[in-house]
């Protein structure tokens, strides 16, 4: 088995060779859902449900798009106005839906951790959407799908990360996918916002933006959480656009045909110029999102594969 | 009735020393000890005493040791009496070598008024088999505003005032109660952190909290808490002790503290000598412990730190949580160990790994805290409270939490291999507990 996971929780469990299936199946369905005809039957019977305990749009979309065209029965549930409010559990939600008999549960909470404590009380297969500050691993497969098709390769690239590393769990799931595939990565960004300690798991951190940009194939950017901010990181929008927002004249530094990537939702004037930001030659933000359905499909249906083959073993 | 114990390993922190020997207890209380193996006890007087008068134990060799006193017991009465009793934290105390336990205030309501406390020490009497000496809250409903009736809490058996870890942020409020603490002559037990930077921390700030993305505080905090209680113990001469010391860089500010003279004690907690900030990998809430666990540096420095003296005490930190408030994401998941019965296994980790010998441990565990509170126990010399415990320092197994008689069962160390385990445990010279 190429992928010998029941769950995708994190990027941290993957080997390399693991995150190079999930991309090449990924690359078939880039060309499916190029096709007028979207469909493939690869979830089909099998049931999704969304459960989002923060806010999301693109990335629910996507999972539920995903699903849809894999021909999965999809459900969406919006747990923040649901019976955690009530004061149900995470475990108690988690043990009423396995009642139900899901297939694949994609789950986004606002803790860090929490699909690692959901995955072991359950009997289906758990993709992390996003877990508080730790990790999103189909983001970080997205964007190493994107970068490998624009550059051609996922290995030794200099990949600049920057802005808000510590709120960041995009950060940190690019951070281990790119390590593992052996890329230098620089993380950029003020010591508010890029704590030191990533320095001990080998990127190299600049709190000087120029600097930082100086010769590298890829810039991410990351949004400035301002949900998130509990008050003080920076001293105002305006100066952490001055000092690292990405403009032309900051990303001059980078290599000619370095490309520009975001994960979106973006604050424009905030951490990327506008025209930037919409420059085709140079970002591929478009090409992300399209990215993220079809590594979401390969994911899924990587998953359901290994969820059938236990369920026929557990048959006899 | 006169107890004659043999043939024991006695280990003897006040002296420090680890040599065979055996005591004679009558009355509850030690009458003498003498050395040499199993035929010593032929020597002295009163031997061929008919089996009526004299019970002899032979401890085959085994360690004896002065029961454990183990400052800073959670038990959750009055308020969650379904975490912990009296009654089952008595009996785990007993199963665990504790022969007193130190309680702590924070239940709910905290233990704030002499009658709260006249309740508590009613409900201990009833149902604890070992001593248990109340702690007060040093403020009322540990809110850092107003201070408790010290005198009177003294008067109705406190023997300590604490806020356990709500840190008296007000600094106005803390110097007047310390001021006030000392004239009553009363022993203030504090957390020493800085409020505002430990807020809502679950983790140490390091490479770890950083990977998995959880609120942490700085070391840093518990430095700067105590370098604030070290320059108001020079205003206040109060007496005073922290309650948990678990990192290098506070070492040195204690150490400066002790030379100038202060009355000032430190411990640590068991967990923090035995376990680091790695062991929450995978999110593993019976870990989570307040302050959080700490780098394997700071580990170390404390490990050193209690073999020199310098930190003086080691407690469980017994907390119980239920499995709801521990079966939630590791941010919202409460803090806390249950370790009554596992502080000694864990504490001869030390032992074994080289870094203690037994009478160390003992001085830290047993002589000291009862030093600290004024108790004549902690020892094995004639005179002192027959308060004992007798164990086989190398016997191995695995901890199965749901053996532990706590009502609670959160510990970190289960499923884990341990060394050591408590045969018997005697309070004022009769038997609490047999390991059968």
């Amino acid at each position: 088995m190429s992928f010998p996971h029941r769950h995708l929780l994190g990027i941290e469990q993957l080997k390399p060779h693991e995150i190079t299936a999930i991309l090449d199946l990924a690359d078939t369905y880039v060309d499916l859902n190029r096709r007028a005809a979207k469909h493939s039957d690869a979830l089909a019977g099998l049931t999704q449900i969304n459960m989002f305990f923060e806010n999301s749009t693109r990335t629910q979309a996507s999972f539920e798009l995903a699903g849809k065209r894999l021909g999965a029965d999809v459900m969406n549930m919006a747990m923040q106005a649901s019976s955690i409010k009530k004061g149900e559990t995470l475990i108690d939600t988690a043990m009423t839906l396995n009642a139900m008999h899901p297939d694949l549960l994609v789950v986004r909470h606002p803790h860090s951790g929490a699909m690692d404590l959901l995955s072991q009380k359950v009997n289906y297969a758990v993709l992390n959407a996003g877990d508080g500050k730790h990790e999103h691993p189909t983001q970080a497969l997205l964007d190493a799908l994107t970068i490998r098709r624009a550059k051609g390769r996922l290995h030794r690239l200099n990949i600049a990360i920057c802005g808000d590393i510590a709120h960041s769990r995009v950060a940190r799931s690019n951070l281990f996918l790119l390590g593992k595939m052996e890329n230098r990565i620089r993380l950029v960004g003020p010591p508010t916002l890029v704590p030191s300690q990533f320095a001990e798991f080998g990127a190299e951190v600049y709190d000087d933006m120029h600097e930082g940009l100086k010769d590298v194939d890829v810039v991410m950017m990351l949004r400035l959480q301002k949900e998130r901010m509990d008050g003080g990181f920076i001293p105002s929008e305006r100066e952490y656009y001055h000092r690292y927002g990405l403009d032309a004249d900051k990303l001059a530094q980078a290599k000619p045909d370095a490309i520009v990537m975001h994960p979106g939702p973006m604050n424009r004037g905030v951490e990327i110029d506008g025209t930037i930001a919409d420059d085709i030659n140079r970002s591929v933000i478009q090409e992300q999102v399209e990215m993220g359905v079809a590594v979401r499909m390969a994911a899924m249906d990587l998953l359901a594969q290994n969820l059938r083959a236990d369920r026929q073993a557990a048959a006899g | 009735m006169t107890t004659l114990f043999t043939n024991a390993r006695l280990i003897d922190p006040e002296a420090g020393t680890d040599t065979p020997g055996g005591l004679i207890v009558s009355q509850g209380r030690i009458t003498a000890v003498f050395p040499g193996g199993a035929d010593a006890a032929k020597e002295l007087p009163g031997h061929g005493l008919s089996p009526d008068e004299v019970a002899e134990v032979d401890c085959s060799g085994m360690c004896l040791a002065p029961g454990i006193v183990d400052i800073g017991v959670k038990v959750c009465e009055p308020g969650e009496r379904h975490k912990e009793s009296y009654k089952s934290a008595g009996l785990a105390a007993a199963a665990g070598g504790v022969t007193t336990m130190v309680t702590r205030p924070d239940t709910s309501p905290a233990i704030d008024s002499p009658e709260t406390l006249e309740f508590v020490t009613r409900r201990a009497q009833a149902d604890a088999p070992v001593n248990v000496l109340p702690m007060a809250a040093l403020t009322k409903g540990r809110e850092g505003r107003e201070m408790t009736e010290i005198g009177f809490l003294m008067d109705a058996g406190a023997v300590a005032f604490s806020d356990c870890d709500h840190v008296v942020a007000n600094t106005k409020v803390f110097t007047r109660a310390l001021a006030y603490a000392k004239s009553c002559g009363a022993l203030v037990v504090a957390h020493p952190q800085e409020p505002i930077l430990s807020k809502g921390a679950a983790a140490t700030a390091g490479k770890f909290a950083a990977l998995y993305g959880l609120p942490a505080v700085s070391p840093m905090a518990e430095r700067m808490g105590l370098d604030r209680d070290i320059a108001l113990l020079e205003m206040t001469g109060a007496k005073y002790h922290a309650d948990q010391i678990t990192t290098a860089r506070a070492l040195p500010a204690l150490e400066r503290a002790k030379a100038n003279g202060l009355d000032i004690t430190a411990g640590t907690s068991i967990h923090h000598l035995t376990l680091n900030e790695l062991d929450v990998s995978g999110y593993r809430t019976f870990f989570k412990v307040k302050p959080p666990l700490r780098s394997e540096e700071d580990r170390l420095a404390v490990v050193e730190a209690v073999r020199t003296g310098l930190i003086d005490i080691i407690s469980s930190m017994h907390t119980p949580q239920d499995e709801e408030s521990k079966r939630l994401p590791f941010e919202e998941s409460a803090a806390g160990a249950v370790a009554l019965e596992t502080l000694l296994p864990a504490a001869l980790r030390l032992y074994h790994a080289g870094q203690l010998d037994l009478p160390a441990l003992w001085r830290a565990m047993s002589l000291n805290p009862a030093r600290r509170l004024g108790l004549e126990s902690g020892r094995l010399a004639a005179g002192a409270p027959a308060d004992l415990v007798l164990f086989d320092p190398d016997a191995p197994f695995v901890l199965d939490r749901f053996q532990l008689k706590s009502k609670s069962q959160n510990t970190p160390f289960d499923t884990q291999r341990m060394q050591g385990r408590v045969l018997s445990t005697y309070v004022a010279g009769e038997p609490v507990y047999r390991r059968t």
